[in-house]
């Protein structure tokens, strides 16, 4: 037997060898309060919140990092464990800004909870009263910021950064009171190897690390009688934004969204998914021309700016094998600048163009200064799923009980091949669909590839068999790039998602309660993929009457100049 | 090296060169060369005495050894004519260096006024001079670690062979088996040195039980508790101790790889490592099927940075490979997941100098010395106001009035002791009536205190107590990794208490606020950095809360220590006339003496309410 069995709060509770006693205890339907910890990180034991006593021995342990032992006797209420996890939330309150109405995360802070759940009061805070941490904020780039002075050290964006994404952008640096959460040399992430995928704020359980807010400028451009504003929604918000009105991970509430972003006033919404169909044709012959031109392979695609920004400062001798595509984001703006202003009659200077996404890369991707194929910046704004709850929760909407609207015309039609890109592998299965298609005339079965690390299937295509693999979270990923690198890779086909699960795991997606959230999510996009009628990216109408309206054909002279771009090395430390 | 024969071969013709040496007729030079002895000017004295015998042309063996601990009469000198006995020099400058040369050197007769100590049986014409055996800082002491050190050139690895060394290892590895050894170990109560006595024979067990293809050892010295030298003094002393250590270590526990972690500051110890090491591959002590055993051991130095955090093993570690030295939570212990991941044995660097006596002569003859709980010797480094300072290694129990009276000789004249700190900066202060605490692991953590590496730092009536509490917090505070909140803020707040009781600014509450603090911050941190560094408040508030309350209510530092408090009020004496008026007034009756004689004021019971010196009418009472 590998059963251990303890005593929780005089509960008798089983367990399997090398459980912890914070494991065992919420087993048991017994919670204890923790912040460092994290169900996706490795175990730090640095915050000393979860605290409990051994009744045995009268010790105090930290029940995150302490194994489960046959007859333990614990109690996770004593006034000895209370008393313990009171004061290290009352010290690190001690060295905190304590601005919690100027705070993003106001109402999603777990140490505010904490505060409130365990009693702490300003008294017993002020009397700790003395220096606090005094550091400038830091502010540069387009995704991200952070506010040292709020950071609580619990390690949670270094773990995640090391240990998910492989980048180890982030570390600890300093001695005791002087300690801080940093980038190498304190250098701006635009000058580090970092990816921007914004992992560290999704995991960061105060407001120290946060997407740099693009709400204000949004507003005032809808504020303005002049400007016409053109919004799109990537696939996956529409199975997150629920959670941030109540709702469960994946509930599909896409009429919702669409109701909702009328109603704050942009003049035009549309889904993402037009372009992901744009860009599944785009790559797909892309990747059709490299296999009968018999050129280098792996084809890896480029969708995620964070893998993008990622490739650059780490395999730049990789970039030749990235698709020239460009994503979704990108495409779709620089059509609505072009083609859709034209058709509209509406001046492309006057177009402001947003794009809501479940990622803060995609705030760096907008600016990159290539992105003007328009004659333009072709992206005007980005916000993140949890920034425009924000504006929605602004304008007082009741979200919940908004109508269903509909997408707008002459770019509002989309497939379900578009709506699993917001997943790990769904890149990969809807350009498979197309190429397939295109190529022999049959139908792909479906690939179930899984949500999670690295995944690989065989696809047969006009007799050939293709070796395809699919990674998520960037530390996977570079365990394929190593074997591409060395000549070792047998695939034809990498897709790369920075973000575990994909896109429904981005770094601009309301935090969860739910460690399930991601699946939740990808489950509710397979919804729609099933229930869509058209599942195929190149029987997308609205995209095919693009093309004979205005592109061509797909990688022809036009898609080049307005749908394909370009990469370069970064050399950053 | 294939076996005890081929080694105890070595060991005879390694003798014979060196009396062959001394039947030479060539006199013996031997100059203490430990960081010590060179900070106090020893490489100046041994130039002068280089060239001395150049020029007066004398063939003579200029030699260096280690530090024999008695640090304030550096730089040592010894000199060894032939057929006569080994004499020592302290305080030897150039000047004094020269003379030496000259007269007894050459002229042959011993300069009696610098000479400190003889070895030997003292069966000397000349009486002036002690034996070793005859000062009190050498007879109350038991060398079992330090029994080379200043003795032998600790970068001879042919005089640490002539000294017996290498025997046990050889033992070791041809006579016993792995379990055998670490049996040995067990039985001998041998407990780490470095602070918390964990026992050291079941450590390896732990780890030898631990399956794995690959396992390491690795030796401790990244001594950094402040005016602790106890591991430089033996690394700088006698390396091949620890490293014989190291190997009968390494081969208890199936390790083939292992690794000494010192600190960078210690540029000589690291030195003398590479030296020991280089030697040891040589005459085949490190390498490939040693000693025909087919056991094989590997042995690198890494240099630590200066973090004092990384002291704690499980920073170590992560230091070692090549990340942030920052501790995690144990289990799993190092003996179950160490470096890389695997089974590691890590001990201090005064725990592998205690094998190879171990082994050689037996757990019994090692359990004879010290107390039942706590085997063998402690090596202390003491310090402060002391009348000998210096390196001195006990046999665990003696009482620390021993060590302080006894083999430190007492406090300076007119010195009264207050206190003993002890354990470093996470150890406690002990107050004078604890001092027939005998030195064990259990009575030290009962008085509030701890063995720690081994600092014992003496403090008369001039130290401030709770200044003391803060320089060490302010010590471990700096040095907190920041990983876990009580540690990085709990000592923060600590410190900034106690900056404000130091500057008069101390509130009511402060005193139970510190114990509250402190005791969480021990009950809570990750590790026992954060684990033991309230111990010097809580330990002076202990004993000494008096004077954290005359801070706080009274606004005076009893020990005139802490700026911008209210001291005592002192009598000067060449003023007093002995009228005895102060006397009457004063409310406390702290002030005492005979009529028409000078009277003196206690501070202890001192208010500073000003009385007295109102009252006197020769204007001799003044607050310092």
């Amino acid at each position: 037997m590998n059963k251990i069995t303890l005593t929780i709060d005089d509960q008798v509770v089983q367990v399997e060898n090398g459980a912890t006693v914070l494991e065992a205890a919420r087993r048991a339907g017994i919670d204890i309060p923790t912040l460092c910890y994290h169900p996706d990180l490795s175990l730090a034991g640095s915050c000393r919140v979860c605290m409990v006593e051994d009744l045995e021995t009268s010790r105090l342990l930290a029940s995150c990092v302490t194994p489960a032992a046959d007859g333990m006797r614990i109690s996770t209420r004593s006034a000895a464990a209370r008393r313990a996890r009171k004061l290290n939330i009352e010290l690190l309150l001690a060295n905190h800004p304590n601005d919690c109405l100027g705070c993003d995360r106001s109402g999603s802070c777990e140490l505010q909870r904490l505060a409130a759940d365990l009693g702490v009061d300003r008294r017993s805070v002020d009397r700790f009263a003395g220096q606090k941490r005094k550091r400038p904020p830091v502010e540069q780039g387009f995704s991200l910021k952070r506010d040292p002075n709020k950071c609580i050290l619990c390690g949670r964006c270094v773990r995640a950064c090391g240990e998910i994404q492989g980048v180890m952008a982030l570390d600890f640096a300093g001695r005791g009171f002087d300690a801080i959460v940093t980038t190498a040399f304190d250098l701006p992430y635009s000058e580090v190897n970092c990816a921007e995928c914004g992992q560290c704020a999704a995991v960061c359980p105060v407001g120290a690390i946060t997407e740099i807010s693009e709400i204000s400028r949004v507003w005032e451009a809808l504020d303005d009688p002049d400007m016409f504003v053109v919004v799109q929604t990537a696939p996956s918000v529409q199975v997150s934004i629920g959670e941030e009105f109540g709702l469960e991970p994946g509930t599909v509430v896409t009429g919702k969204l669409i109701a909702a972003l009328k109603r704050l006033g942009f003049d035009r919404v549309f889904s993402t998914e037009f372009s992901a169909d744009l860009t599944i044709i785009e790559e797909g012959h892309e990747f059709i021309s490299k296999i009968t031109e018999s050129k280098k392979l792996p084809h890896i695609t480029s969708c995620c700016p964070g893998w993008v920004k990622y490739a650059e400062c780490n395999y730049p001798d990789l970039l030749e094998h990235v698709s020239t595509a460009k994503s979704p984001q990108q495409m779709f703006s620089t059509i609505v600048k072009t083609f859709y202003a034209a058709k509209s009659g509406i001046d492309p200077e006057k177009i402001f163009t947003v794009s809501v996404m479940p990622c803060t890369a995609k705030k760096l991707e907008k600016a990159r200064p290539e992105h003007r194929d328009s004659g333009f910046q072709d992206t005007d704004a980005v916000l993140t799923t949890r920034e425009l709850a924000r504006m929605i929760k602004e304008a007082g909407l009741d979200f919940i009980n908004l109508e269903d609207g509909d997408y707008d015309q002459i770019m509002g039609e989309t497939t379900g091949a578009a709506a699993i890109f917001g997943t790990t592998g769904g890149v990969t299965e809807a350009a498979l669909r197309t190429v397939k298609e295109v190529l022999t005339g049959e139908s792909l079965d479906r690939l179930n590839l899984g949500l999670v690390g690295i995944r690989e299937a065989q696809v047969e295509i006009a007799g050939r068999v293709y070796n395809i693999a699919v990674a998520s979270g960037l530390a996977n990923a570079a365990k394929l790039l190593d074997d591409v690198r060395e000549g070792k890779s047998k695939y034809d086909w990498i897709e790369i998602m920075a973000c575990p699960h994909g896109c429904v795991g981005g770094g601009g997606q309301p935090f969860s309660r739910f460690s399930d959230a991601k699946d939740r999510r990808a489950r509710g996009l397979t919804e729609i993929d099933q229930n869509r009628q058209i599942r195929k990216s190149h029987h997308n109408p609205d995209v095919i009457s693009l093309y004979e309206e205005f592109l061509g054909e797909p990688l022809g002279e036009k898609s080049h100049e307005l749908l394909h771009t370009s990469y370069q090395a970064r050399n950053v430390r | 090296m294939r076996s005890m024969a081929e080694l105890l071969q070595l060991k005879a013709e390694i003798g014979h060169k060196l009396a062959d040496a001394e039947l030479s007729q060539k006199p013996k030079i031997i100059v203490g060369m430990g960081t010590c002895g060179i900070a106090a000017g020893a490489r100046d004295t041994l130039e002068a005495i280089r060239e001395e015998l150049e020029k007066a042309g004398v063939d003579a063996a200029l030699t260096q050894t280690g530090c024999i601990g008695m640090c304030e009469q550096e730089p040592l000198v010894d000199v060894q004519l032939p057929g006569e006995d080994r004499i020592t020099y302290g305080k030897v400058t150039r000047t004094d260096a020269v003379r030496i040369v000259r007269e007894h050197v050459l002229g042959k007769t011993v300069v009696a006024e610098k000479a400190i100590a003889a070895f030997g049986e003292g069966s000397r014409e000349d009486s002036r001079i002690p034996t070793y055996n005859d000062l009190e800082f050498y007879n109350k002491q038991r060398r079992i670690v330090l029994a080379n050190c200043g003795l032998i050139n600790p970068e001879s690895i042919e005089e640490y062979i002539a000294s017996g060394g290498y025997e046990a290892c050889a033992k070791a590895l041809i006579s016993m088996t792995p379990e055998e050894v670490i049996a040995e170990i067990k039985n001998s109560g041998l407990r780490g040195r470095g602070g918390a006595g964990f026992p050291t024979g079941l450590k390896w067990e732990l780890t030898r039980k631990t399956p794995s293809d690959k396992k390491y050892v690795i030796c401790n010295a990244d001594e950094g508790d402040p005016g602790a030298f106890m591991d430089r003094s033996l690394l700088e002393g006698d390396p091949h101790r620890v490293i014989e250590g190291m190997i009968i270590a390494a081969y208890a526990i199936g390790a083939n790889e292992g690794y000494i972690y010192v600190r960078a500051e210690y540029p000589l110890a690291i030195r003398r490592l590479q030296i020991a090491i280089e030697q040891a591959k040589a005459y085949g002590f490190i390498g490939n099927d040693l000693f025909g055993s087919g056991f094989d051991f590997d042995l690198k130095i890494k240099k630590g940075a200066g973090a004092f955090v990384c002291g704690e093993e499980t920073a170590l570690m992560a230091s070692i490979e090549g990340k942030r030295g920052m501790p995690r939570p144990k289990p799993p212990f190092p003996s179950v997941s160490g470096l890389w991941g695997r089974p590691t044995n890590i001990n201090n660097v005064e725990t592998f100098g205690n094998v190879s006596y171990i082994i050689k002569h037996g757990a019994e003859a090692y359990r004879a010395v010290g107390t039942e709980g706590s085997a063998g010797t402690k090596v202390f480094a003491l310090t402060g106001k002391v009348n000998r300072t210096g390196l001195v290694e006990v046999p665990m129990g003696m009482t620390l009035r021993e060590i302080i009276y006894g083999i430190g000789g007492g406090m300076p004249e007119g010195r009264e002791l207050k206190a003993v700190q002890i354990g470093g900066p996470s150890g406690g202060c002990i107050p004078e009536e604890l001092l027939d605490l005998p030195i064990d692991y259990e009575s030290l953590r009962q008085a509030g205190a701890m063995m720690g590496s081994g600092g014992m730092v003496v403090m008369d009536s001039s130290t401030c107590m709770v200044d003391v509490a803060r320089f060490f917090l302010k010590f471990t505070q700096s040095e907190s990794c920041g990983k876990c909140t009580p540690c990085r803020e709990g000592t923060k707040r600590m410190l900034e208490i106690l900056d404000r009781i130091c500057s008069g600014e101390g509130r009511e509450g402060d005193i139970e606020l510190l114990e509250e603090l402190g005791s969480h911050i021990c009950r809570t941190s990750l590790c026992q950095l954060g684990g033991s560094a309230p111990n010097p408040v809580l330990s002076t508030i202990k004993y000494f809360r008096h004077e954290y309350e005359a801070h706080i209510k009274d606004k005076r530092c009893l020990a005139n220590v802490c700026a911008g408090m209210s001291g005592a009020y002192v009598i000067d004496q060449k003023k007093c006339v002995g009228c005895g008026l102060c006397q009457r007034v004063c409310p406390t009756g702290a002030i005492t003496g005979e009529r028409r004689q000078p009277h003196v004021i206690n501070e202890q019971l001192c208010l500073s309410c000003g009385a007295c010196a109102q009252k006197c009418p020769v204007h001799a009472i003044a607050q310092t």
